[in-house]
Parts: C-alpha cells; sequence; structure tokens
C-alpha cells in the first residue's frame, strides 16, 4: 500500500519538475509521417511508460528524445524537444554530448564484443570522465553495482559480455548506459527478449534507478507499464492520444481509443 | 490493422464478460425470489415454505462461490484493464451483497419458525408488505441499472433508499403501538420489525449494488460523491 500511495503521491504532485517538454514534434521519415504534432511534459526523476500498438510511433519518439533518428538520412524531426529548457535540436548542440546525457537500452541486450569492465569503462572514457585507473575501476564497479549486477561479475570483470545470460547481459547494457552519468535514460522494450525473473530484475532495477533518472520506457507489455511507471503516454497512428497518471490509464482512461487498446479490443 | 470493434480481439475473453453479466443476472433473479417468497411464508406463517427456502440460500451461496472463482480465474488468466477491470470488481461486490440479500431472505424465514401456527392480523402486516415491494422494486432497478450500466439510474436508486429507511422508522412505531396496546402481541410485532429490519439491510445492500454500478461505468465512488452533494 505504502508503495502505491508513494506512485500515486509522485503522480499528483503539482510541484513536480519537467525535464523533458515536447511541443508540436513532428517526424518524417521521407514521406510517411511518423509522429503528428506530440506535445508531452515528462517529470523528472519519474517513470513514463510510452504503450501502444506497433507502428504507433512510440519508439520513434523515444529515440527523437536523444536525437537517434539523426542516424537515419530520410528522418526530419520538427517542433522542439527542450531537456532541462533547452533545446536539444538546436545547432550548438553536439549530439554525442546529448546522447551521454541520454542514455537508451534497446530491445536486444547489445553488449560490444568487449570485456565486461571494457563494455562499462568505453562511455566514460571516451567522453573523458575520468582521471586515472582507480576512478575508473570505482566508477565500473558502481555502475554495475546499480545495474544489480556487480556480485554476478565481480570475479570475472575480464571476460567478454558476450558470455552472460540475457537478463544479465542486458543488466550489463543498463550499466554501460548509466556510466556515462545520464540524467534521463530512453529503454526501448528492455525486457522483451528475457524471460520472467530477469524480467523481474531488470522491473527492480528500474523502480531504484528511479531515484536518480528520469527514465521513459517503451513496452508492449500493459502489465509492465502499470508496474513500473508513475506516468504513462498512449500513442495510435503517430498521435499522443492520452497521458496521465498510470493508475489513472489503467482504471479509468479519459479516450476511448486507450481504453479499446489496453483493454485488448484495438490492435 | 484490424478495424476497431467493442469486442475483444480475444473472442473467449469476450464471451468470459458476457457469461459474467449473465451469472450476476440469475443470482439477482435467485435473490429477488429468495425476498419475496421468504416474505410471503412469513405472512402466510408457514413453516414448511420457511424451512424449504432456508434449505435453498445453499443455491445461492453456490452461485457467489462460482462467480468468485470464474473472477479468480478471469484475473489470473486475463489480466483485465480499464472497464474490464471494473466490471471484474464490480462482479465481485455485486454478488457478495446478492449473497447477503440472501441471507436477509434467511433471517426473514428464521422469524417465520419463531411464529406459532396463528395467523397474522392483516393490519399487522400491511406495513412490512409496503416495505416489501419498495425493497424489491429497489433491488430490481439496481439490478437493471447495473446490466444497463447506468450511472443516472445508479443516483436515482441510491437517493430512493431515504424512502425505505423511513418506511422502517414508521413500521418499528406502528408495531410499537400495538405492543403497547396488548401484550399478546409482542412475538407476534416483534417479529414482524425485525423482518423489517432484513428488508431495510437488504436495501442498503441494493444502493451497495447502484454503487458499483456506478463504478462500473464511471470509474467514480458514487458514496463520495452523494457525500460531498449532501454536505454542499
Amino acid at each position: 500500500m505504502e508503495a502505491r500511495a508513494t506512485d500515486q503521491a509522485i503522480a499528483n504532485a503539482d510541484h513536480e519538475v519537467i525535464k523533458i517538454e515536447a511541443r508540436g514534434v513532428d517526424v518524417y521519415y521521407g514521406e510517411a509521417h511518423a509522429i503528428k504534432g506530440v506535445d508531452i511534459d515528462i517529470a523528472e526523476k519519474t517513470v513514463t511508460s510510452f504503450i501502444g500498438p506497433s507502428g504507433c510511433g512510440k519508439s520513434t519518439f523515444l529515440r527523437a528524445i536523444n536525437r537517434m533518428n539523426d542516424t537515419i538520412d530520410s528522418c526530419r524531426v520538427t517542433g522542439t524537444i527542450k531537456l532541462d529548457g533547452e533545446d536539444i535540436y538546436d545547432r550548438r548542440v553536439d549530439p554525442v554530448q546529448l546522447r551521454a546525457r541520454v542514455g537508451m537500452v534497446f530491445q536486444k541486450p547489445n553488449p560490444f564484443p568487449k570485456s565486461i569492465f571494457d563494455n562499462v569503462s568505453y562511455g566514460p572514457k571516451i567522453h573523458g570522465m575520468v582521471r586515472g585507473k582507480d576512478e575508473m575501476d570505482e566508477l565500473v564497479q558502481d555502475s554495475l553495482r546499480r545495474a544489480g549486477l556487480w556480485d554476478e561479475v565481480k570475479d570475472r570483470l575480464a571476460q567478454p559480455g558476450t558470455g552472460l545470460s540475457g537478463g544479465q547481459q542486458q543488466r550489463l547494457c543498463i550499466a554501460r548506459a548509466i556510466a556515462t552519468k545520464p540524467e534521463v535514460l530512453l529503454m526501448d522494450e528492455p525486457c522483451s527478449a528475457l524471460d520472467p525473473i530477469a524480467t523481474a530484475i531488470i522491473e527492480e532495477l528500474i523502480d531504484e534507478l528511479r531515484e536518480n533518472f528520469t527514465i521513459c520506457i517503451v513496452t508492449h507489455s500493459m502489465q509492465q507499464a502499470a508496474r513500473v511507471s508513475q506516468k504513462t503516454a498512449f500513442f495510435h497512428l503517430g498521435k499522443l492520444i492520452e497521458e496521465g497518471a498510470t493508475e489513472e490509464i489503467f482504471t479509468n482512461p479519459r479516450d476511448k481509443k486507450t481504453q479499446d487498446y489496453i483493454t485488448g479490443r484495438i490492435g | 490493422m484490424p478495424t476497431p470493434t467493442n469486442e475483444h480481439i480475444v473472442s473467449s475473453y469476450e464471451d468470459e464478460l458476457i457469461q459474467l453479466a449473465a451469472s450476476i443476472a440469475e443470482m439477482g433473479g435467485a435473490v429477488e425470489t429468495a425476498i419475496s417468497s421468504s416474505v410471503d411464508a412469513l405472512l402466510k406463517v408457514d413453516h414448511t415454505a420457511a424451512r424449504e427456502l432456508l434449505a435453498a440460500d445453499a443455491k445461492i451461496d453456490d452461485m457467489q462461490r462460482a462467480i468468485d472463482e470464474t473472477v479468480v480465474s478471469m484475473i489470473a488468466r486475463r489480466q483485465p484493464m480499464a472497464s474490464d477491470l471494473r466490471m471484474i470488481i464490480a462482479s465481485i461486490h455485486v454478488a457478495n451483497d446478492l449473497e447477503r440479500v440472501g441471507d436477509m431472505a434467511k433471517t426473514i424465514c428464521r422469524r417465520t419458525l419463531q411464529l406459532d401456527g396463528s395467523r397474522l392480523s392483516p393490519k399487522f402486516y400491511n406495513g412490512l408488505r409496503h416495505m416489501t415491494d419498495l425493497t424489491l422494486r429497489q433491488l430490481k432497478e439496481a439490478l437493471d441499472v447495473y446490466a444497463a450500466r447506468d450511472p443516472e439510474g445508479a443516483i436515482a436508486v441510491c437517493e430512493a433508499d431515504a424512502e425505505i429507511d423511513a418506511l422502517y422508522v414508521s413500521l418499528f412505531r406502528e408495531l410499537l403501538t400495538y405492543m403497547m396496546e396488548d401484550p399478546r402481541n409482542i412475538t407476534q410485532c416483534t417479529n414482524l420489525l425485525l423482518a423489517g429490519k432484513s428488508l431495510e439491510r437488504a436495501g442498503d445492500h441494493a444502493t451497495n449494488i447502484a454503487e458499483a454500478s456506478y463504478y462500473l461505468q464511471t470509474g467514480k465512488n458514487l458514496a463520495v460523491l452523494l457525500e460531498q452533494k449532501h454536505k454542499s
């Protein structure tokens, strides 16, 4: 009850700090209009789920938040997305620096073909975040601890990351993402390739990470959205149909489309 | 993408929800009959009928158990959301209230068995008969409102409960007068008064069913809303 009350308090808090503010966001892939006029405020240190049927634009919108779409030639983004009040699509913003602030975890665990240690140390190294071996050792250990993986890998840090189980690999990717000390963590279906136990561990982790990070998660599992997030946004055919407190969305949504989707009436 | 419809993509889920609503309607019918038959047995002082009705309550209990089992299984297998979740939660509440109304019918039968074979004077039970009609009307309306998912109707049912409460107070006064007139009336009048109390409580359960119907349709708590309305 206490945890639920806390979630509700967070969802209802009037004084919540807005971390990401999107206004009139449109995304095009060539001629295809993938995202249509999305306005949304994403609260700091809160988990926000993006749900909706396949092709609704939720992953595209997620990728727009750290300019991952820049890597696709035909992709064009209009409107504004502000991180702490600064437009991330401003010319002066370096996408590489942006991605250090807005980390990402993908659907399939994708560790580098390197050691467990190197997987985590790579980001801080290229961003010049640490000085000396001791500091790096500390950062790697801290990141692996926060990702709930330290105890399982501390004796084999030199072994390849690809040798871990699927759930461990995904936690390694989370450790890698948080090693650069991002402020926002984007997760694109992070549990879809995992078994229920590994999923539960990741969900527990998301709950712990919320203390320090703003998290946006795309998920196809409504139960997962209901379990891990305090806010939920429902996308349909490129539009943001409804967003609000997770509890409200899953018990009493305002929009009929949301209702039809979450009850399994539209696919 | 499939065309949006009002039906579930999984048709067996849709069938289960329809079946659940049908089970509630069936249980509602059984409970209405139990109340009306138990009052008939009381007014006729028919011990045989009262005993049969007492035994028949087990069927109503079985219906509630079956609804509970269906609901537990649906929650486990379907993980219901939004209106489906509310319908399933409302079904548990309504089945519980109906089972309690069944118990009220049983209490009325027990009152019948407390009376000896002599006939009741109609002047004693006219008030009780009127109260029975009102209670049955409330139950029927509550079940109709539930089936039709009619939030306006639910408010009307809740507000009409005051009529039953007022009738019970006047029944109390009336029967008290008969008892004061002649102490030989005490046994009959006390048992009729206790039966009246059971009907009054059955009316409260009808209100609960209306509240569940309101929640089912709107996701909001009607008791809280009405309380706020009366305060303002």
